[in-house]
């Protein structure tokens, strides 16, 4: 027996990003564009998603729901009739904190694209796993609410870079809670310069329009067909 | 706490280059920005790696340091400490990243059978 070096130099998520190029030629086919929304636990995702995607204008949305177990996310979407698909991580070692590309392809088969403009993944809530895992979407949204403090895109750079818009929701909370919006922003353009937010309270509904704005030009981006 | 994704993530890498020979020793060029804690990927590593052929194998992580240029007036820094991506010289935010975004699989080790001296 003898040792032997073999040279690699290849990204440790080289494998996941090749099914997640997969996932994207298929969505492109159906002219499905993806939009990958992640947040922690908790930061009103599902409501958002309630309340902006009912009367899209011009566009079809579906969801597909990433939970650990359960389906109790997918029950409110499915009561505003929102076509949506669950998909549980919990056969993973303890329930798998994050969606990847091929959880996202194994659900391919049970998700009506032929009927979709606009797919909404809801990642699973966390701050930190979704961000390195690319699932074949269009876009990445976070949503961070005003309850978590203004200091997280100082705690969870990672997540804050890999977006293109910060949804910043519950605002309707703000006079009731230690949030500094200022300092939050300052925090936010220092790790993500550039990057846009929208300021909203999906219980309230203030805020939701630009929301929509945005998924109804997300939905019309290059990706799906003329 | 995504360093159980990680460990996946390389274990998978390392056994697919090693063809079914036994694992020795893992390198890996980890970026700054990626929020690794080393020890943490270690003890995951070990687990995620039971009963395949990488079990026991070691886990060498080389800490790739967090390079920026401003966009602005062209000066390079590390960045250290609270993630920021403004110039400290001249605070534009126009950043690169030039290094400090690695999560790369350099090179594995493996176990091979020595061939045997004077056989055909």
């Amino acid at each position: 027996m003898h040792r032997v070096k073999v040279r690699v130099v290849e990204d440790a998520l080289d494998a996941n990003n090749t099914i997640a190029s997969a996932n994207r030629a298929d969505f492109d086919r159906e002219g499905v564009t993806v939009l990958n929304l992640m947040s922690a636990p908790g930061a009103g995702k599902t409501t958002l998603l309630v309340k902006a995607l009912p009367g899209l204008e011009g566009v079809r949305p579906g969801v597909l729901e990433g939970d650990v177990a359960g389906s109790l996310d997918a029950d409110r979407l499915a009561d505003v009739h929102i076509p949506v698909t669950q998909l549980n991580t919990d056969q993973g070692f303890g329930g798998e904190c994050h969606l990847d590309a091929n959880m996202v392809r194994s659900a391919l088969p049970s998700l009506p694209l032929a009927d979709l403009d606009l797919l909404v993944i809801e990642n699973v809530g966390n701050l930190v796993c979704p961000a390195e895992f690319r699932v074949g979407e269009d876009a990445r949204v976070m949503v961070s609410s005003v309850t978590e403090g203004e200091d997280k895109p100082l705690k969870y750079p990672l997540m804050f870079r890999a977006c293109e818009l910060v949804i910043i929701n519950k605002i309707d909370l703000l006079e009731h809670v230690d949030f500094d919006l200022e300092k939050f922003l300052y925090h936010l353009e220092g790790v993500h310069p550039g990057v846009p937010h929208l300021l909203v309270s999906a219980r309230t509904g203030e805020g939701l329009e630009a929301v929509r704005d945005y998924l109804v030009g997300l939905a019309s981006r290059a990706g799906a067909p003329a | 706490m995504h360093e159980l994704s990680v460990a996946s993530a390389v274990l998978d890498t390392a056994l697919r280059h090693a063809e079914d020979r036994r694992v020795l020793v893992v390198s890996l060029r980890i970026g700054h920005l990626r929020q690794v804690i080393p020890d943490s990927l270690a003890f995951y590593f070990e687990i995620v790696s039971r009963d395949t052929p990488a079990e026991g194998a070691r886990l060498e992580q080389v800490i790739v340091p967090a390079r920026l240029r401003c966009g602005g007036c062209e000066d390079e820094w590390d960045m250290e400490g609270t993630p920021e991506f403004r110039c400290p010289r001249c605070a534009v935010s126009e950043v690169e990243v030039i290094a400090g975004n690695e999560l790369e699989v350099d090179s594995i080790e493996v176990e091979e059978e020595s061939e045997c001296i004077g056989s055909k």
